[in-house]
Protein backbone atom coordinates (compact mmCIF):
# COMPACT_ATOMS: atom_id res chain seq x y z
CA UNK A 1 0.00 0.00 0.00
CA UNK A 2 0.94 3.62 -0.93
CA UNK A 3 0.05 6.32 0.49
CA UNK A 4 0.99 9.77 0.11
CA UNK A 5 1.69 12.30 3.84
CA UNK A 6 1.09 15.93 3.08
CA UNK A 7 3.36 18.06 4.87
CA UNK A 8 2.89 21.45 5.17
CA UNK A 9 4.78 22.26 8.20
CA UNK A 10 2.27 22.44 10.89
CA UNK A 11 3.57 20.30 13.21
CA UNK A 12 5.76 16.83 12.74
CA UNK A 13 4.53 14.15 10.61
CA UNK A 14 6.79 11.20 12.85
CA UNK A 15 3.79 9.69 14.78
CA UNK A 16 1.99 9.57 11.56
CA UNK A 17 4.46 8.56 9.91
CA UNK A 18 5.62 5.89 12.19
CA UNK A 19 1.89 4.39 12.55
CA UNK A 20 2.05 3.93 8.64
CA UNK A 21 4.51 2.05 8.38
CA UNK A 22 3.70 -0.25 11.36
CA UNK A 23 0.62 -1.07 9.47
CA UNK A 24 2.51 -2.11 5.92
CA UNK A 25 2.13 1.61 3.99
CA UNK A 26 4.84 2.49 2.03
CA UNK A 27 4.45 6.75 3.12
CA UNK A 28 5.68 9.01 0.61
CA UNK A 29 6.08 12.90 1.99
CA UNK A 30 5.44 15.55 -0.27
CA UNK A 31 5.41 19.20 1.03
CA UNK A 32 5.05 21.53 -1.79
CA UNK A 33 5.96 18.82 -4.68
CA UNK A 34 2.69 18.43 -6.51
CA UNK A 35 3.95 15.45 -8.66
CA UNK A 36 3.20 13.03 -5.95
CA UNK A 37 -0.61 14.19 -5.69
CA UNK A 38 -1.28 13.72 -8.94
CA UNK A 39 -0.06 10.06 -8.92
CA UNK A 40 -1.05 9.29 -5.71
CA UNK A 41 -3.00 6.59 -4.25
CA UNK A 42 -3.98 7.22 -1.01
CA UNK A 43 -3.80 10.52 0.53
CA UNK A 44 -3.22 11.28 4.36
CA UNK A 45 -3.14 15.13 5.51
CA UNK A 46 -2.38 15.25 9.64
CA UNK A 47 -2.43 18.08 10.99
CA UNK A 48 -1.99 20.11 14.47
CA UNK A 49 -1.92 23.35 15.48
CA UNK A 50 -3.43 26.80 13.41
CA UNK A 51 -6.07 26.66 10.90
CA UNK A 52 -4.21 29.25 9.51
CA UNK A 53 -1.28 27.11 8.53
CA UNK A 54 -3.39 25.54 5.89
CA UNK A 55 -2.56 28.77 3.94
CA UNK A 56 0.59 26.89 2.99
CA UNK A 57 -1.69 24.51 0.92
CA UNK A 58 -3.63 27.11 -1.37
CA UNK A 59 0.23 28.82 -1.94
CA UNK A 60 1.86 25.82 -3.06
CA UNK A 61 -0.94 24.50 -5.20
CA UNK A 62 -2.20 21.71 -3.09
CA UNK A 63 -5.38 22.29 -2.59
CA UNK A 64 -6.15 22.22 -6.32
CA UNK A 65 -4.33 19.00 -6.70
CA UNK A 66 -6.11 17.69 -3.36
CA UNK A 67 -9.28 18.48 -4.88
CA UNK A 68 -8.41 16.60 -8.47
CA UNK A 69 -7.62 13.74 -6.70
CA UNK A 70 -10.48 13.51 -4.22
CA UNK A 71 -12.52 14.08 -7.45
CA UNK A 72 -10.72 11.37 -9.40
CA UNK A 73 -12.31 8.86 -6.17
CA UNK A 74 -8.25 8.96 -4.36
CA UNK A 75 -9.12 7.98 -0.62
CA UNK A 76 -8.57 10.81 1.44
CA UNK A 77 -8.08 11.12 5.06
CA UNK A 78 -7.60 14.31 7.32
CA UNK A 79 -6.07 14.02 10.75
CA UNK A 80 -7.30 16.76 13.28
CA UNK A 81 -7.11 20.30 11.70
CA UNK A 82 -6.61 18.18 8.69
CA UNK A 83 -10.36 17.01 8.81
CA UNK A 84 -11.38 20.72 10.02
CA UNK A 85 -9.68 21.45 6.11
CA UNK A 86 -12.52 19.56 4.51
CA UNK A 87 -15.08 22.32 5.75
CA UNK A 88 -15.27 25.18 4.45
CA UNK A 89 -13.57 26.91 6.82
CA UNK A 90 -12.76 27.75 10.92
CA UNK A 91 -13.62 30.68 13.06
CA UNK A 92 -9.65 30.57 13.99
CA UNK A 93 -9.15 31.73 11.25
CA UNK A 94 -11.60 33.21 9.53
CA UNK A 95 -9.99 34.69 6.36
CA UNK A 96 -8.51 31.60 5.14
CA UNK A 97 -11.16 28.57 3.42
CA UNK A 98 -10.99 25.10 3.77
CA UNK A 99 -11.67 22.70 0.83
CA UNK A 100 -15.26 22.82 1.17
CA UNK A 101 -16.29 19.14 1.03
CA UNK A 102 -18.64 20.03 4.07
CA UNK A 103 -20.50 22.98 3.44
CA UNK A 104 -20.20 23.48 7.28
CA UNK A 105 -17.80 25.47 9.52
CA UNK A 106 -15.27 24.22 12.62
CA UNK A 107 -15.71 26.45 15.80
CA UNK A 108 -14.60 26.33 18.91
CA UNK A 109 -15.81 24.79 21.54
CA UNK A 110 -18.77 27.34 23.70
CA UNK A 111 -17.17 28.75 26.51
CA UNK A 112 -18.23 26.76 29.32
CA UNK A 113 -17.07 25.58 33.17
CA UNK A 114 -14.76 22.98 31.14
CA UNK A 115 -11.28 23.57 29.84
CA UNK A 116 -10.45 24.09 26.38
CA UNK A 117 -8.81 22.77 24.80
CA UNK A 118 -10.28 19.23 24.74
CA UNK A 119 -7.48 17.12 25.43
CA UNK A 120 -7.24 13.46 26.31
CA UNK A 121 -9.07 10.03 25.32
CA UNK A 122 -12.65 10.53 24.99
CA UNK A 123 -15.43 8.06 23.31
CA UNK A 124 -16.63 7.45 19.91
CA UNK A 125 -20.32 7.18 18.98
CA UNK A 126 -20.04 5.39 16.09
CA UNK A 127 -22.82 5.69 13.14
CA UNK A 128 -24.64 3.05 11.25
CA UNK A 129 -22.64 2.34 8.03
CA UNK A 130 -18.97 4.15 8.26
CA UNK A 131 -16.19 2.25 6.45
CA UNK A 132 -13.43 3.72 8.16
CA UNK A 133 -14.86 2.56 11.96
CA UNK A 134 -15.71 -0.48 10.79
CA UNK A 135 -14.85 -2.92 13.39
CA UNK A 136 -14.43 -0.12 15.97
CA UNK A 137 -16.32 -1.12 19.28
CA UNK A 138 -18.90 1.38 20.31
CA UNK A 139 -17.96 4.12 22.83
CA UNK A 140 -13.94 3.15 22.21
CA UNK A 141 -11.63 5.77 23.51
CA UNK A 142 -9.08 7.87 21.36
CA UNK A 143 -6.87 10.51 21.80
CA UNK A 144 -8.29 14.17 21.57
CA UNK A 145 -6.08 17.55 21.44
CA UNK A 146 -8.09 20.32 19.77
CA UNK A 147 -9.81 23.74 20.66
CA UNK A 148 -11.99 23.79 17.38
CA UNK A 149 -14.37 21.12 16.48
CA UNK A 150 -17.15 20.27 13.36
CA UNK A 151 -20.42 19.89 13.46
CA UNK A 152 -22.67 17.01 13.64
CA UNK A 153 -24.45 16.79 10.01
CA UNK A 154 -25.51 13.65 7.88
CA UNK A 155 -21.76 13.38 6.97
CA UNK A 156 -20.64 12.74 10.35
CA UNK A 157 -19.47 9.25 11.29
CA UNK A 158 -18.84 9.35 14.58
CA UNK A 159 -19.69 11.95 17.35
CA UNK A 160 -18.08 12.93 20.46
CA UNK A 161 -19.41 14.20 23.60
CA UNK A 162 -17.22 17.53 25.27
CA UNK A 163 -19.21 20.57 26.32
CA UNK A 164 -21.13 20.16 22.93
CA UNK A 165 -22.02 16.85 21.04
CA UNK A 166 -19.17 17.42 17.75
CA UNK A 167 -18.55 15.45 14.99
CA UNK A 168 -15.13 13.62 15.66
CA UNK A 169 -14.92 11.66 12.50
CA UNK A 170 -16.64 12.34 8.77
CA UNK A 171 -17.07 10.24 5.92
CA UNK A 172 -18.61 10.57 2.53
CA UNK A 173 -17.36 8.48 -0.09
CA UNK A 174 -13.65 8.43 -0.48
CA UNK A 175 -13.56 11.96 1.61
CA UNK A 176 -12.83 10.97 4.99
CA UNK A 177 -11.56 12.66 8.31
CA UNK A 178 -10.75 12.41 12.02
CA UNK A 179 -10.87 14.69 14.86
CA UNK A 180 -8.65 12.62 17.10
CA UNK A 181 -5.34 11.57 16.51
CA UNK A 182 -5.49 7.66 15.26
CA UNK A 183 -1.53 7.48 15.40
CA UNK A 184 -1.87 8.24 19.12
CA UNK A 185 -4.99 6.37 19.97
CA UNK A 186 -3.67 2.51 20.76
CA UNK A 187 -5.32 -0.32 19.05
CA UNK A 188 -8.28 1.33 18.33
CA UNK A 189 -6.66 4.06 16.67
CA UNK A 190 -4.50 1.83 14.50
CA UNK A 191 -7.56 -0.53 13.21
CA UNK A 192 -9.08 2.94 11.91
CA UNK A 193 -5.87 3.77 10.19
CA UNK A 194 -5.84 0.31 8.87
CA UNK A 195 -9.69 0.37 7.86
CA UNK A 196 -8.27 3.38 5.73
CA UNK A 197 -5.26 1.75 4.37
CA UNK A 198 -7.97 -0.69 2.67
CA UNK A 199 -10.35 0.97 1.84
CA UNK A 200 -11.97 0.19 -1.52
CA UNK A 201 -15.19 2.37 -1.66
CA UNK A 202 -18.41 1.40 -0.77
CA UNK A 203 -19.96 0.41 -4.12
CA UNK B 1 -17.10 11.69 28.53
CA UNK B 2 -13.30 12.53 28.67
CA UNK B 3 -11.51 10.35 30.66
CA UNK B 4 -8.93 11.47 33.46
CA UNK B 5 -5.17 10.32 32.20
CA UNK B 6 -3.18 7.80 33.89
CA UNK B 7 0.32 9.02 32.95
CA UNK B 8 3.47 6.27 33.03
CA UNK B 9 6.52 7.99 34.62
CA UNK B 10 9.86 6.47 33.37
CA UNK B 11 13.11 7.73 35.02
CA UNK B 12 15.74 7.39 32.71
CA UNK B 13 19.58 7.75 33.09
CA UNK B 14 22.28 6.46 30.24
CA UNK B 15 19.32 4.31 28.09
CA UNK B 16 18.24 2.74 31.52
CA UNK B 17 15.13 3.31 33.72
CA UNK B 18 16.76 3.77 37.22
CA UNK B 19 13.57 3.40 39.19
CA UNK B 20 10.05 4.33 39.17
CA UNK B 21 8.21 0.88 37.93
CA UNK B 22 9.69 -2.40 39.83
CA UNK B 23 6.91 -4.77 38.60
CA UNK B 24 8.13 -5.69 35.23
CA UNK B 25 10.10 -8.47 34.11
CA UNK B 26 13.32 -8.91 35.71
CA UNK B 27 14.90 -9.83 32.63
CA UNK B 28 14.02 -6.38 30.89
CA UNK B 29 13.59 -4.62 33.93
CA UNK B 30 15.54 -1.58 32.58
CA UNK B 31 15.18 -1.26 29.28
CA UNK B 32 12.41 1.86 28.50
CA UNK B 33 11.19 0.97 25.24
CA UNK B 34 10.16 -2.11 26.78
CA UNK B 35 8.53 -0.63 29.91
CA UNK B 36 6.52 2.15 27.36
CA UNK B 37 5.45 -0.87 25.82
CA UNK B 38 3.89 -2.74 28.59
CA UNK B 39 2.40 0.27 30.39
CA UNK B 40 0.77 0.99 26.99
CA UNK B 41 -0.48 -2.27 26.48
CA UNK B 42 -1.36 -2.36 30.39
CA UNK B 43 -3.67 0.87 29.75
CA UNK B 44 -1.20 3.80 30.61
CA UNK B 45 -3.02 6.86 28.64
CA UNK B 46 0.37 8.50 28.17
CA UNK B 47 4.24 7.60 28.72
CA UNK B 48 6.38 10.46 30.08
CA UNK B 49 10.22 9.60 29.68
CA UNK B 50 12.50 12.15 31.94
CA UNK B 51 15.98 12.07 31.29
CA UNK B 52 17.07 12.78 35.09
CA UNK B 53 20.54 13.24 33.86
CA UNK B 54 19.87 15.19 31.41
CA UNK B 55 23.97 15.83 30.50
CA UNK B 56 25.07 17.39 27.90
CA UNK B 57 27.00 14.32 26.39
CA UNK B 58 24.14 12.25 27.41
CA UNK B 59 22.14 13.73 24.26
CA UNK B 60 23.02 11.12 21.72
CA UNK B 61 22.08 8.24 24.32
CA UNK B 62 18.72 10.42 24.91
CA UNK B 63 17.99 10.09 21.50
CA UNK B 64 18.36 6.51 20.38
CA UNK B 65 16.21 5.60 23.82
CA UNK B 66 13.02 7.86 22.18
CA UNK B 67 13.75 6.74 18.88
CA UNK B 68 13.62 2.62 20.22
CA UNK B 69 11.28 3.55 22.62
CA UNK B 70 8.94 5.95 20.14
CA UNK B 71 8.96 3.15 17.18
CA UNK B 72 6.13 0.52 18.46
CA UNK B 73 4.50 2.82 20.91
CA UNK B 74 0.85 4.12 19.77
CA UNK B 75 -0.41 6.29 22.55
CA UNK B 76 1.09 10.05 23.70
CA UNK B 77 4.43 10.29 24.51
CA UNK B 78 6.36 12.94 25.89
CA UNK B 79 10.31 13.61 26.58
CA UNK B 80 11.47 15.76 29.60
CA UNK B 81 15.14 16.51 30.58
CA UNK B 82 17.65 18.48 29.27
CA UNK B 83 15.80 20.09 26.65
CA UNK B 84 17.12 23.87 26.61
CA UNK B 85 16.52 25.12 23.16
CA UNK B 86 14.08 24.90 20.63
CA UNK B 87 16.80 22.99 18.62
CA UNK B 88 16.71 20.19 21.56
CA UNK B 89 13.18 20.14 21.59
CA UNK B 90 13.24 19.26 17.33
CA UNK B 91 15.51 16.64 17.61
CA UNK B 92 13.66 15.03 20.66
CA UNK B 93 10.25 15.24 18.09
CA UNK B 94 12.39 14.22 15.37
CA UNK B 95 13.19 10.95 17.35
CA UNK B 96 9.75 10.29 17.87
CA UNK B 97 8.77 12.05 20.83
CA UNK B 98 4.90 13.73 20.69
CA UNK B 99 5.30 16.31 23.60
CA UNK B 100 8.18 17.75 25.11
CA UNK B 101 8.28 18.83 28.89
CA UNK B 102 10.42 21.86 29.66
CA UNK B 103 11.07 23.02 33.24
CA UNK B 104 14.33 25.16 34.60
CA UNK B 105 14.93 26.16 31.09
CA UNK B 106 11.71 27.86 30.46
CA UNK B 107 12.43 29.35 33.78
CA UNK B 108 15.47 30.47 32.58
CA UNK B 109 14.44 32.20 29.26
CA UNK B 110 10.40 31.55 29.53
CA UNK B 111 10.65 32.67 25.92
CA UNK B 112 11.26 28.87 24.94
CA UNK B 113 7.79 28.41 25.31
CA UNK B 114 6.48 30.45 22.59
CA UNK B 115 9.15 29.21 20.66
CA UNK B 116 8.71 25.39 20.62
CA UNK B 117 5.06 26.23 20.38
CA UNK B 118 5.18 28.01 17.52
CA UNK B 119 7.22 25.60 15.74
CA UNK B 120 5.28 22.79 17.19
CA UNK B 121 2.23 23.78 18.60
CA UNK B 122 0.88 24.29 22.18
CA UNK B 123 -0.41 20.66 22.34
CA UNK B 124 3.14 19.85 22.20
CA UNK B 125 4.61 21.67 25.04
CA UNK B 126 4.37 20.73 28.78
CA UNK B 127 5.67 23.37 31.23
CA UNK B 128 6.60 20.96 34.23
CA UNK B 129 6.60 23.16 37.61
CA UNK B 130 8.35 22.06 41.00
CA UNK B 131 6.18 23.63 43.62
CA UNK B 132 6.46 24.05 47.63
CA UNK B 133 4.02 25.92 49.65
CA UNK B 134 4.97 29.04 51.50
CA UNK B 135 4.33 29.30 54.49
CA UNK B 136 5.18 33.34 54.67
CA UNK B 137 3.21 34.07 51.71
CA UNK B 138 -0.29 35.26 52.42
CA UNK B 139 -1.69 32.79 50.15
CA UNK B 140 0.53 29.57 50.74
CA UNK B 141 -1.11 27.84 48.06
CA UNK B 142 -1.22 29.88 45.06
CA UNK B 143 1.78 32.12 46.15
CA UNK B 144 3.48 28.68 46.48
CA UNK B 145 7.19 29.15 45.26
CA UNK B 146 8.46 27.75 41.82
CA UNK B 147 11.92 25.80 42.38
CA UNK B 148 14.69 24.59 39.62
CA UNK B 149 17.47 21.74 40.31
CA UNK B 150 15.46 18.88 42.61
CA UNK B 151 13.57 21.57 44.99
CA UNK B 152 17.02 23.01 46.13
CA UNK B 153 16.73 26.39 44.62
CA UNK B 154 13.90 28.92 44.89
CA UNK B 155 13.14 30.85 41.36
CA UNK B 156 11.39 33.65 43.25
CA UNK B 157 8.36 32.59 40.94
CA UNK B 158 5.16 32.05 42.83
CA UNK B 159 3.34 28.55 41.31
CA UNK B 160 -0.14 30.09 39.96
CA UNK B 161 1.46 33.41 37.82
CA UNK B 162 4.17 31.32 36.83
CA UNK B 163 1.36 28.52 35.17
CA UNK B 164 -0.48 31.71 33.53
CA UNK B 165 2.39 33.41 32.38
CA UNK B 166 3.35 29.63 31.19
CA UNK B 167 -0.30 29.15 29.34
CA UNK B 168 -0.42 32.46 27.26
CA UNK B 169 3.22 31.86 25.97
CA UNK B 170 1.53 28.53 24.49
CA UNK B 171 2.30 25.87 26.89
CA UNK B 172 -0.06 23.09 26.60
CA UNK B 173 -0.49 21.54 29.19
CA UNK B 174 1.36 21.84 32.78
CA UNK B 175 3.06 19.07 34.55
CA UNK B 176 2.47 19.79 38.30
CA UNK B 177 4.78 18.49 41.07
CA UNK B 178 4.49 19.25 44.78
CA UNK B 179 7.44 19.45 46.22
CA UNK B 180 5.99 19.03 49.77
CA UNK B 181 4.33 15.68 48.93
CA UNK B 182 6.69 14.04 46.80
CA UNK B 183 8.48 10.77 47.57
CA UNK B 184 5.77 11.36 51.01
CA UNK B 185 3.00 9.22 49.85
CA UNK B 186 0.73 10.67 51.86
CA UNK B 187 -1.37 12.09 49.08
CA UNK B 188 -1.31 14.95 45.99
CA UNK B 189 -1.06 18.07 47.06
CA UNK B 190 -5.32 18.49 46.62
CA UNK B 191 -5.52 22.36 46.95
CA UNK B 192 -2.21 23.23 45.35
CA UNK B 193 -3.30 21.17 42.08
CA UNK B 194 -6.59 22.84 42.31
CA UNK B 195 -4.87 26.23 42.37
CA UNK B 196 -3.39 26.01 39.54
CA UNK B 197 -6.41 23.80 37.95
CA UNK B 198 -8.75 26.15 38.60
CA UNK B 199 -6.22 29.72 37.24
CA UNK B 200 -5.86 27.90 33.77
CA UNK B 201 -7.60 26.40 30.86
CA UNK B 202 -4.84 23.88 29.84
CA UNK B 203 -4.81 20.47 31.47
CA UNK B 204 -3.11 19.98 34.51
CA UNK B 205 -1.22 16.85 35.47
CA UNK B 206 -1.03 15.97 38.89
CA UNK B 207 2.75 14.89 40.50
CA UNK B 208 3.94 13.75 44.07
CA UNK B 209 2.87 12.24 47.09
CA UNK B 210 0.61 9.10 45.50
CA UNK B 211 0.59 6.26 47.90
CA UNK B 212 -3.10 4.52 47.37
CA UNK B 213 -5.40 4.08 44.70
CA UNK B 214 -7.63 6.37 47.23
CA UNK B 215 -4.83 9.46 46.71
CA UNK B 216 -5.97 9.37 42.75
CA UNK B 217 -9.31 9.69 43.44
CA UNK B 218 -8.64 12.76 45.30
CA UNK B 219 -6.52 14.74 43.61
CA UNK B 220 -9.56 14.08 40.17
CA UNK B 221 -12.05 14.92 42.55
CA UNK B 222 -10.90 17.68 44.69
CA UNK B 223 -7.39 18.02 43.35
CA UNK B 224 -9.56 19.04 39.69
CA UNK B 225 -6.76 17.42 37.97
CA UNK B 226 -6.83 16.55 34.22
CA UNK B 227 -4.37 13.56 34.85
CA UNK B 228 -2.29 12.30 37.35
CA UNK B 229 1.69 10.98 36.69
CA UNK B 230 2.12 7.98 38.30
CA UNK B 231 5.86 7.50 38.76
CA UNK B 232 5.87 4.28 41.13
CA UNK B 233 2.05 3.47 42.04
CA UNK B 234 3.24 -0.54 41.37
CA UNK B 235 4.83 -0.16 44.68
CA UNK B 236 1.19 0.96 46.09
CA UNK B 237 -0.07 -2.59 45.61
CA UNK B 238 -1.56 -2.67 42.13
CA UNK B 239 0.36 -4.50 39.57
CA UNK B 240 -0.11 -2.48 36.67
CA UNK B 241 -2.15 0.35 35.46
CA UNK B 242 -4.91 -1.92 34.75
CA UNK B 243 -5.32 -2.07 37.85
CA UNK B 244 -5.31 1.08 38.81
CA UNK B 245 -7.91 2.31 36.66
CA UNK B 246 -9.86 -0.72 37.48
CA UNK B 247 -10.05 0.38 41.36
CA UNK B 248 -10.45 4.05 39.85
CA UNK B 249 -13.92 2.85 38.04
CA UNK B 250 -15.02 1.16 40.73
CA UNK B 251 -14.68 4.62 42.90
CA UNK B 252 -16.47 6.47 40.02
CA UNK B 253 -13.81 7.94 38.05
CA UNK B 254 -14.06 8.37 34.34
CA UNK B 255 -11.45 6.54 32.99
CA UNK B 256 -10.40 4.24 30.25
CA UNK B 257 -10.41 0.67 30.21
CA UNK B 258 -8.94 -0.88 27.26
CA UNK B 259 -10.11 -4.23 26.45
Amino acid sequence: MRVTVIDYKAGNLTSVLKALHHLGAEAEVTDGNLAPIEKAERIVLPGVGHFAATQRLDATGLTTAIREAISRGVPFLGICVGMQWLYAGSSEAPEQPGLGCFAESCTRFSESKEKVPHVGWNSLEIRPNSCLLAGVEPGEYVYFTHSYKAPVTADTAAVTHYIEPFASAVERGNVMGVQFHPEKSGTAGLNILSNFLKWEGTE
Amino acid sequence: MITKRIIACLDVQAGRVVKGVQFVDLIDAGDPATQAARHAREGADEIVLLDITATHEGRATLLDTVRRTARELFVPFCVGGGIRSAGDAAQVFEAGADKVSVNSAALADPMLIDAIGRSFGAQAVVVAIDARRDPEAADPVRDAQVLVQGGRKLTGRRVVEWAREAEARGAGEILLTSMDSDGMRTGFDCELTAAVSEAVSIPVIASGGAGTVEHFVDVFGRGKADAALAASIFHFGVSSARSLKEELARAGVSVRLPC
